[in-house]
């Protein structure tokens, strides 16, 4: 049976983990190779890397990162953050990145999604989608790192990036984004079952039950999560444990 | 030395890195030649069924290496798509010609049920067909196996079938072995201990 996937997620500054990881016994938790090596112990299914360099010239130092990842772990990982070329791409997933992860690039350039499936398949691209509740009872997508909101409605722009090729879908609650209240579970179905994809729900994990919810009742297929791993409150291994108690396929 | 076919699609490294825990005498190819001394032959790939007959011919590697596989002497691993390949054809591009080495075709998942999400992604386990594969040795029957694919395998002979996955209903030939040829459709080097051990088992043969 296939199992849903519970996906630490890292973000990275010029090749430093950012946003206080606090594993208990780690030497370095400013460094992401020892922090992926973490996750993958504690079986987590998949990784991500946020770059947030800002810095252009500063951001090549990732694909350093990703080299050493790659020849750490043996779980699928995949980078995301300020990705608008095919070139940059190319660069990332030979550095040993499964899949990349493209949000203001593709919504600026739909195009862009079908060029980078066709180039290097649609299982390695994966559209990130961040939204935000309107008063018209949807969700408007934004970009730019949620600052700057978009005609676009984040249910028709999931539709519209599946059919130009995107193999997954990562979709971030702004309204949840780090406030622990549980994820958009409305935002997560509206967009699972709009798409044949598979969809990530992430923003606002704060208890096992909330991560329980998402699955039963947003019909995510896998979870994000950050800060309730990072700060050690839960290992993937706990939340795992939990979910299959509640009988949620997981691979343990 | 076991080659790894480099036919232009794709990031080699994670399989290459992988291999080499186990052997240093991995070597990344795309000439004919190198597929000719090679003790044992890798075959990684994403992408379309198409493109990969395509890339292969484009560097005369087609017809060479159909004709390594037909004589079934070197072992040989086929990861995802370089399973696929070994079939005759597949619904992706319907008037390609794959390499033929195993009877059957090669079909996209299909679900009525829009909550079956394709690609297939993921973990899932794996049913082990055959106790005394050499592959499968000392590896847990029914362990978990990163999968991402659209497009499954049909075998026409049965016996090929090494191990078997199920998804929404649909179990098929997720890995196959025919003499030395072997086909596994989830991505060894993306899932951890169990498909390492795989892997050092083809290292092994």
């Amino acid at each position: 049976m296939l199992t849903k996937r519970i996906i630490p997620c890292l973000d990275v500054k010029e090749g430093r983990v950012v946003k206080g990881v606090n594993f208990v016994g780690l030497r370095d938790a400013g460094d992401p190779v020892q922090c992926a090596i973490n996750y993958d112990k504690q079986n987590s299914d998949e990784l991500v890397f946020l770059d947030i360099t800002a810095s252009h010239e500063k951001r090549s130092i990732m694909l350093d990162v990703v080299r050493k990842v790659a020849e750490s772990i043996y779980i699928p990982f995949t980078v995301g953050g300020g990705i608008t070329d095919i070139d940059t791409i190319r660069g990332l997933l030979e550095s040993g990145s499964d899949k990349v992860s493209i949000n203001t690039a593709a919504v600026l350039r739909p195009k862009f999604v079908e060029e980078a499936a066709k180039r290097f398949g649609s299982q390695c691209i994966v559209v990130a989608i961040d939204a935000k509740r309107n008063d018209k009872g949807g969700w408007t997508v934004f970009t730019h790192g949620g600052r700057c909101p978009t005609e676009l409605d984040a249910v028709e722009w999931a539709k519209d990036a599946a059919s130009r090729g995107a193999g997954e879908i990562l979709l971030t609650s702004m309204d949840k984004d780090g406030t622990k209240e549980g994820y958009d579970i409305e935002l997560t179905r509206a967009i699972s079952r709009a798409v044949q994809i598979p969809v990530i729900a992430s923003g606002g994990a704060g208890t096992l039950k909330q991560i329980y919810q998402a699955f039963a009742e947003g019909q995510a297929d896998a979870v994000l999560a950050a800060s309730i791993f990072h700060y050690g409150e839960y290992t993937v291994t706990d939340v795992k444990r939990y979910l299959q108690d509640k009988g949620i396929p997981m691979r343990m | 030395m076991i080659a790894v076919i480099d036919y232009g699609m794709g990031n080699l490294r994670s399989v290459t890195k992988a291999l080499e825990k186990f052997t240093p005498d991995v070597k990344i190819i795309n000439d004919a030649r190198a597929l000719a001394q090679a003790s044992k032959i890798v075959l990684p790939g994403v992408g379309a069924f198409g493109d990969c007959v395509k890339e292969l011919k484009k560097r005369n590697l087609f017809k060479p290496l159909k004709k390594i596989l037909a004589e079934r002497k070197k072992p040989f691993l086929g990861i995802c798509l370089g399973l696929q390949v070994l079939f005759e054809n597949s619904e992706e591009n319907p008037d390609v010609e794959g390499l033929g080495t195993i009877k059957g075709k090669v079909v996209r998942f299909s679900f009525k049920d829009s909550s079956l999400k394709i690609p297939h992604m993921g973990w899932n386990s794996v049913r082990f067909l055959k106790p005394d594969s050499p592959l499968t040795k000392n590896v847990e029957d029914g362990s978990f196996f990163y999968f991402v694919h659209s497009y499954y395998a049909v075998v026409q002979n049965l016996q090929v079938t090494l191990g078997e996955t199920e998804y929404g209903g649909v179990r098929w030939a997720s890995m196959v072995e025919d003499g030395v040829i072997f086909g596994i459709q989830f991505h060894p080097e993306k899932s951890q201990q169990a498909g390492l051990k795989i892997l050092e088992n083809f290292v092994r043969l």
